[in-house]
C-alpha cells in the first residue's frame, strides 16, 4: 500500500513537472529585478543539481554508464525518474543493455509506445525493491529463505548458487552503493509472473 | 520638558500630514502600496535574492530569513541549548557554551556583523555578542553553524559589540557595565573613578578565522553603548558611543541623564596595534574560555585562557580621543565614505554628525576642551559637522545608502526618517508599528550597502499580528528604499527579539554553502566508516555504542548486557552522502536531547536507565519511506545481572564474517 502511493506521488509530481514546462516562458518577465538571481525550479526531484563529493543515486548512475541506455530510456518513457532519485532507500536490479535485447524482438519497441505505459511501468517498477539490500544482505535473505517484496507487488526469490546470488533467476553480476541504496547489474530483464 | 512637548506636536503635524497624502493611495491600508505584494512574492520553488541573519534577542540565536519574502530558513544555535539539533546538549557542542562561570545554556545575542574584505560584506563569517555573559561567536557561512565562541573578561553587558573592521582584522566587544577591573569585592558606592570599561579587541585569522583577544583598553568606568568602525579614510579608528559619564550606579534612568553631553570615543586602533606590537601593554592575569569547532573530529573543545593584555589609555598618547555628543547617544555609525560619524542622543531633540576631517583637524591643531581621566575632549565646535534639528523622537540607529542618505530610527515616535547627510535635511519619513529598535541594510556596515531593502526591526507588535496570549510576536518590517520615498512592503514575525540583523546578496554565499560532510574525512575518535566497525564496548560503568545509522536501520540495533546505573554513550555516524538527509535518533528517557546527526558526521548523547526492562530507540527525522523502521531496541537488565555486553544486526555482530 505505501509503496503504491511512493509511485503514486511520484506520477503526480511528474504531472506538475509538465505543467511547469509551459509556465518558464511566462517567468521571463521577472528578469527585470537585475540583482535577484531568479530561476525556475519547477521541475521533479530528478532535476535537482549534482552535489559535488556526494554519491550518485540510482539515476545518476544509470545515465553515467553506456549500458544501461536502454533502462533509461525506458525509466523516461514511463516517467520515473523522480522516484529513483527519491530518499528511497532503493534497490534496483537494473537490466543491461544486452539484457533488453534478449526480449523476444519487438518486444522493447511495443513497450515504448504510449499506450503501453502502464505495462512497462510494470515491468520496471518489478526491478525496484524499496528497502536497503547490498550483496551480503541478499545472502542473508537467500540463507533465511526471505523473498524480496517489489514495487510491482510482487515477491521475487533470492539464490545463493555456490556464493553466486540470483534474484527473480538472473545472476546479480556486479553491485554498486548509491546515495539512495544499491544498484546490482543484472542480464535478464524481471518480467512480472502473473499469479 | 516644553520643548518635548512641542516636538511631539510638531511630529502630530507631520505624520497628519503624511497620513493625508497616503490617503490618495489604493487599498484601506494606506501605507501599502498596489503593487507590494508582487515586490515581495517569491514563486514556489524561486530563491530570495538575500539573507538577512536576524539575531533573536534574549533567545540567544540567530535566525537565518530570505528577503524580500521574509521567510524563515533556519535558526542558527548560538549561546542557548536547542534540543531540535542537540546543539548544547550533545557531548561535542557542550563545549561551546563553557565560561568561567560553567556552562551557560543560554544567552541574550545582539548584533550580527558579516566579515568584510576591502570595505565590503565578503560572506565568510557572521559574528555576534552576547550581552549577558560577555561573548563573541563566530559562525560558518558555510555550515550555518557555531564555530567559535570566545569569553571576554573583566567586561559586562557586553553590548558595543561584535563590529568588525573592513577587512576583518579585529572584531570589538565593548563593556555596557562599568565594572572593578579586574572583578573585586569593594562596596557600590565606590564606582565612581574606580570603575572602569573595558574595550576589547578581538584579532581574527585570515584564514581559518580563529579569533583571539589582542588587546583590552582600561577606559574611563563609563557605560560603552555601540560602536562602529571606521572605513576608507578613517580605516583605523574605531568609534564608541557612551553614557553615563555621570558614573551613576543607581537609579540610572534619572542620574544617568544629568550631563548635556556624553562621548564617543575615538580610538586610532592602528596606533595601539603598532604600540603592542613593539610590546607595549601589560599582560595581566583573567580567566575565561575559549571554544572552538573542529570540523574534522566533529567536536568542540574550551580551552581557559589565563591571561590578557591590557593598555592604560596614557600608554598610547594621541590615540584615544572624545567627542561631545548630545546626551546619552545610543547608536554609533558611521557612513560608507568613512567620513560622517553620528551620534543618535536617545534623549536629544538633536542628531549630532561629526566630521572626521574636522576631528584629524582638531587633534592636529590641539583644539581640546579640557580632558576626561587624561583623555582629550575635542571641542564640539571643531569635530561638529552639524546637527539635524527635531528630526523625531528618540533617535536610535542610523544606516546608510550609496547615494549620501541616512536612515535613522526613532523609537518613541516609532518611525524611520531618511535625511541626506551633506544636506541636514529630511527627505521622507515612514510610520512603523511599533516601536522601532535597529534597522538593516543589506552591507550596512560596509563602504557598499546594498542599498535596495531595508529591514526596521519592532519591539512591540500589539494588534499587528493574530493575537497569541499576552506574548505576541516581535516583527521586522521591509521597506523597498531604491526610490526618492520609502515604501513598506511586508511585515514577517521574527524568533526572540529581532535585536539587529546583518544582510548580504544571496550569490556571496549561497553557492559556498556545505551540503555534506564527508565520511573519509570524519576524524571523530568514535566514528565508524561502515556497519562492519560498529560496536558496543563497557569500560566499567561506561558503555559506548559505535552506532550507524543509514536508510533505514541502525546497526546494531539489538542491544543487551546494559545494566541499570550504566552511563550509555551513543556515539552515533550518519553513514548516508547525499544531500539533505539527516537522521535522528531519540532514546526513551534520554534526559539530554534528540540529535539530528548531517550526511557524514558523528554525534553523542548519553543516556542512564534507570528502570529495567526492554527499551526502543528510533530515528526522529523523517528519512525514508521506511523511516517508520528506522528502530531498535535496549535490554536494560537490573545492577546485579550478570549478562555480558552483546549487539547484534538482524541476528548477526556487525562486522563478524558469517557463513553464507
Amino acid at each position: 500500500m505505501k509503496i503504491k502511493h511512493i509511485f503514486l506521488s511520484a506520477s503526480i509530481v511528474f504531472a506538475l513537472t509538465s505543467c511547469g514546462g509551459s509556465s518558464e516562458t511566462t517567468d521571463s518577465n521577472t528578469s527585470e529585478s537585475e540583482s535577484a538571481p531568479i530561476e525556475n525550479k519547477s521541475h521533479g526531484q530528478s532535476g535537482v543539481a549534482a552535489v559535488e563529493g556526494e554519491e550518485m543515486n540510482v539515476l545518476q548512475l544509470a545515465l553515467s554508464m553506456e549500458d544501461f541506455s536502454t533502462l533509461v530510456v525506458a525509466v523516461q518513457t514511463a516517467g520515473v525518474e523522480d522516484a529513483l532519485v527519491n530518499a528511497g532507500p532503493l534497490t534496483v536490479f537494473a537490466p543491461l543493455n544486452s539484457a533488453f535485447d534478449k526480449l523476444p524482438e519487438g518486444t522493447v519497441e511495443t513497450l515504448l509506445k504510449p499506450e503501453s505505459k502502464a505495462d512497462l511501468t510494470m515491468i520496471l517498477i518489478n526491478h525496484v525493491a524499496p528497502a536497503n539490500y547490498p550483496i551480503k544482505q541478499l545472502k542473508k535473505e537467500a540463507k533465511k529463505g526471505r523473498k524480496l517484496y517489489m514495487a510491482s507487488g510482487k515477491y521475487l526469490e533470492v539464490e545463493n548458487r555456490d556464493g553466486k546470488v540470483f534474484v527473480g533467476g538472473t545472476e546479480v553480476l556486479q553491485s554498486v552503493k548509491v546515495s539512495n541504496g544499491w544498484v546490482h547489474v543484472v542480464n535478464d530483464v524481471i518480467v512480472p509472473v502473473s499469479e | 520638558m516644553k520643548r518635548i512637548f512641542k516636538s511631539i506636536f510638531l511630529l502630530a503635524i507631520t505624520s497628519s500630514l503624511v497620513v493625508s497624502c497616503g490617503g490618495a493611495e489604493k487599498g484601506k491600508k494606506g501605507a501599502i502600496s498596489g503593487n507590494a505584494a508582487e515586490k515581495v512574492y517569491i514563486a514556489p520553488g524561486e530563491h530570495d535574492s538575500h539573507y538577512a541573519f536576524i539575531s533573536g534577542g534574549f533567545s540567544g540565536q540567530l535566525a537565518v530569513y530570505g528577503l524580500p519574502s521574509g521567510r524563515l530558513f533556519r535558526v542558527i544555535p548560538v549561546f542557548s541549548q536547542d534540543p531540535e539539533k542537540g546543539y548544547g546538549y550533545s557531548e561535542e557542542t557542550k563545549p561551546m557554551l563553557m565560561t568561567s562561570h560553567g556552562l551557560i545554556p543560554w544567552g541574550d545575542s545582539h548584533h550580527p556583523d558579516i566579515s568584510q574584505t576591502a570595505g565590503s560584506v565578503d560572506g565568510r563569517w557572521v559574528f555576534i555578542n552576547e550581552n549577558n555573559t560577555p561573548r563573541i561567536a563566530r559562525i560558518s557561512l558555510e555550515t550555518f553553524e557555531t564555530e567559535e565562541i570566545i569569553e571576554i573578561p573583566n567586561s559586562a553587558g557586553n553590548h558595543s559589540s561584535s563590529f568588525v573592521t573592513e577587512n576583518t582584522e579585529y572584531v570589538v566587544a565593548g563593556t555596557r557595565f562599568a565594572v572593578p577591573f579586574p572583578q573585586k569585592d569593594m562596596p557600590i558606592s565606590e564606582m565612581k573613578g574606580n570603575f572602569k570599561g573595558a574595550l576589547t579587541f578581538l584579532s581574527v585569522d585570515k584564514e581559518e578565522g580563529h579569533m583571539d583577544i589582542a588587546f583590552q583598553l582600561r577606559m574611563p568606568g563609563f557605560n560603552y553603548d555601540l560602536s562602529h568602525p571606521g572605513r576608507g579614510k578613517s580605516h583605523g579608528w574605531f568609534f564608541f558611543s557612551t553614557y553615563n559619564t555621570e558614573e551613576s550606579n543607581t537609579l540610572m534612568e534619572v542620574n544617568a541623564s544629568q550631563n548635556d553631553k556624553d562621548f564617543i570615543a575615538a580610538i586610532n586602533w592602528k596606533k595601539i596595534e603598532e604600540y603592542v606590537a613593539n610590546g607595549g601593554g601589560t599582560k595581566v592575569p583573567a580567566n575565561y574560555a575559549h571554544n572552538t569547532w573542529n570540523d574534522d573530529e566533529h567536536t568542540a573543545k574550551t580551552v581557559m585562557e589565563d591571561e590578557v593584555l591590557v593598555i592604560e589609555p596614557s600608554e598610547v598618547p594621541g590615540a584615544i580621543f572624545f567627542l561631545p555628543t548630545a546626551k546619552s547617544p545610543h547608536g554609533c555609525d558611521v557612513d560608507p565614505t568613512g567620513e560622517y560619524i553620528i551620534g543618535n542622543g536617545k534623549l536629544a531633540a538633536q542628531m549630532t554628525i561629526h566630521s572626521f576631517t574636522k576631528m584629524l583637524k582638531a587633534i592636529e591643531d590641539k583644539a581640546f576642551d579640557g580632558d576626561a581621566y587624561g583623555i582629550p575632549i575635542i571641542k564640539f565646535d571643531a569635530v561638529n559637522y552639524g546637527t539635524l534639528e527635531q528630526p523625531g523622537l528618540g533617535p536610535l540607529h542610523t544606516e546608510f545608502d550609496t547615494r549620501g542618505n541616512g536612515y535613522t530610527t526613532f523609537f518613541i515616535s516609532s518611525e524611520v526618517v531618511k535625511w541626506n547627510i551633506k544636506d541636514l535635511k529630511i527627505i521622507d519619513r515612514h510610520p512603523v508599528y511599533y516601536s522601532v529598535g535597529h534597522l538593516m541594510i543589506p552591507g550596512g556596515n560596509s563602504q557598499t550597502p546594498d542599498d535596495k531593502y531595508l529591514v526596521a526591526m519592532n519591539k512591540i507588535t500589539k494588534d499587528r499580528y493574530l493575537p497569541t496570549g499576552p506574548e505576541v510576536c516581535q516583527s521586522a518590517q521591509l521597506f523597498d528604499i531604491s526610490g526618492e520615498k520609502m515604501e513598506l512592503l511586508l511585515d514577517f514575525p521574527t524568533i526572540g527579539e529581532p535585536h539587529y540583523a546583518a544582510g548580504i546578496a544571496a550569490d556571496k554565499i549561497a553557492a559556498n554553502s556545505v551540503k555534506i560532510f564527508r565520511l573519509e574525512d570524519n576524524k571523530h575518535p568514535y566514528a565508524v566508516q561502515n556497519e562492519a566497525e560498529t560496536k558496543v564496548v563497557r569500560k566499567g560503568k561506561e558503555v559506548h555504542i559505535y552506532m550507524s545509522m543509514i536508510r533505514s536501520h541502525f546497526s546494531p540495533d539489538n542491544i543487551e548486557g546494559v545494566k541499570v546505573g550504566d552511563k550509555v554513550y551513543f556515539h552515533v555516524t550518519n553513514l548516508e552522502q547525499d544531500y539533505d538527509v539527516p537522521h535522528g535518533i531519540s532514546m526513551i528517557g534520554a534526559q539530554t536531547s534528540e540529535l539530528l546527526i548531517m550526511p557524514g558526521r558523528t554525534t553523542t548523547f548519553t543516556w542512564e536507565p534507570k528502570q529495567v526492562g526492554v527499551w526502543p530507540f528510533y530515528c526522529t527525522d523523517f528519512c525514508s519511506a521506511l523511516h517508520q523502521e528506522m528502530q531498535g531496541y535496549i535490554r536494560v537488565s537490573p545492577a546485579s545481572s550478570n549478562i555480558e555486553i552483546s549487539y547484534t544486526l538482524d541476528g548477526d555482530v556487525p562486522g563478524e564474517e558469517e557463513e553464507l
